[in-house]
């Protein structure tokens, strides 16, 4: 009798405990990495902060954001102050090695309208390759010394890269393998993670406050921030690569910089140019 | 009075006698007692200054030095190299500070930066 009267009530105890678990998300899930569900939102973030913007506005970074510098880089763009390292990297990128080869045979359709597909997952390296990471290890392949990742050499020829890429969107890849995207989320880890004395993330100028001014420039959006790179820019009074920004960003907020091309600028890489998949390459840019 | 009479009198000259000694062990003491600090500031500055350095090491390995730490350890070294142990203490002192707060950021962090994703 006792026994009777004890299952009708382990049956709602056990049904209530299926409910529960069904109404709760499991923990997996709600940490789950979806890279395409991350491009959605913070696309969506940028459109709507800026409904009048288009998508492809975005690559030009403040300029879009401010009338008055869009007029100034409209006139700028008459004589960009690029052009001269874009005339060095054509002319270094087809000057031939000692052993006779050239960078053409170290990329897939001779190196010409490929930008967009960098970075990439080396499925072998198990690791994130960028086109800077790509044209030394090329230089490396044929005897050839590297350059220096935030120098003008390296600038140039990423320049010209960029230039034969211009109007292509952005179409970086990652894999269904986990080191991908855990490459994807670390570099997304990297972006979001306060650092330096003044405790600013990637995010903090880059998201938080696009558009406003950090003393006298003017915040980009994250979004299309790399479409336009390398950049001329003029608080620099030369050019510079990705390794060159993210090294400078680090140091703005007295963070102590990691090595150019470390694992985690390239996973950064990674993960900021996958979320602005579908905008188009302007690269080279100018950037005051 | 008798007594002040008796000092400032006849035994005036024992009187001298006795505060020019009191007058020299305090100054011998004072003496002592300085070289007793500077020899333990620079025992003091090679305790605060590895302290010091361990902290950022440890920053180091969560990939999250400042430039400031390191620039405060330059110029804790430098004052050492002067001689001038105590800016050496308190500059090293400083430089700690700043990497245990590094530390403290870059351990933080490890979760507080999901707060800050778009989603």
């Amino acid at each position: 009798m006792k026994v009777r009267s004890a299952i009708p009530l382990v049956s709602v105890a056990l049904a209530l405990a299926v409910l529960a678990l069904a109404a709760a998300p499991p923990a997996s899930a709600a940490d789950a990495i979806d890279p395409a569900a991350d491009a959605r939102a913070f696309q969506k973030f940028f459109t709507t902060k800026f409904p009048k913007l288009k998508l492809e506005d975005f690559v030009n970074g403040p300029y879009s954001l401010n009338e008055d510098m869009h007029r100034q880089w409209v006139e700028k763009e008459e004589f960009p102050p690029y052009e001269f390292s874009l005339d060095m990297g054509k002319e270094m990128f087809a000057q031939p090695f000692k052993n006779g080869k050239s960078y053409a045979d170290c990329f897939p359709n001779g190196g010409i309208g490929i930008r967009q597909n960098y970075p990439y997952f080396d499925d072998k390296e198990g690791k994130v390759v960028t086109l800077e990471l790509a044209l030394n290890r090329c230089r490396q392949a044929n005897g050839e010394a590297p350059f220096s990742y935030v120098k003008d050499e390296m600038a140039a020829l990423t320049a010209y890269m960029a230039f034969t890429s211009r109007g292509k969107p952005f179409d970086i890849k990652i894999p269904n393998d986990p080191r991908a995207l855990e490459a994807y989320e670390t570099g997304k880890q990297y972006f979001y993670t306060r650092r330096g004395q003044l405790n600013f993330s990637c995010a903090s100028c880059h998201v938080q406050n696009p558009g406003e001014r950090i003393r006298a420039e003017i915040l980009a959006p994250a979004l299309g921030i790399l479409n336009a790179m390398p950049i001329y820019r003029s608080e620099w009074g030369s050019m510079g690569t990705i390794s060159r920004r993210f090294t400078t960003c680090n140091v703005q907020t007295r963070g102590v910089p990691l090595d150019p091309q470390s694992d985690e600028y390239r996973d950064l890489e990674y993960y900021l140019s996958y979320v602005s998949n579908g905008l188009p390459i302007s690269g080279p840019g100018a950037r005051p | 009075m008798k007594m002040t009479r008796r000092l400032t009198g006849r035994n005036r000259p024992i009187a001298r006698l006795v505060l020019a000694t009191i007058l020299l062990t305090t100054m011998l003491q004072i003496t002592r007692a300085s070289s007793a600090q500077a020899a333990a500031s620079v025992d003091e500055f090679k305790a605060a200054y590895a302290a010091a350095e361990a902290a950022n090491t440890q920053a180091g390995a969560l990939r999250n030095q400042w430039t400031v730490t390191v620039s405060t350890l330059a110029d804790a070294k430098k004052a050492a190299d002067t001689g001038n142990f105590d800016a050496a203490v308190a500059l090293s002192k400083e430089a700690e500070a700043l990497a245990k707060a590094s530390i403290f950021q870059g351990t933080s962090e490890k979760d507080a930066w999901k707060a800050q994703e778009i989603r």
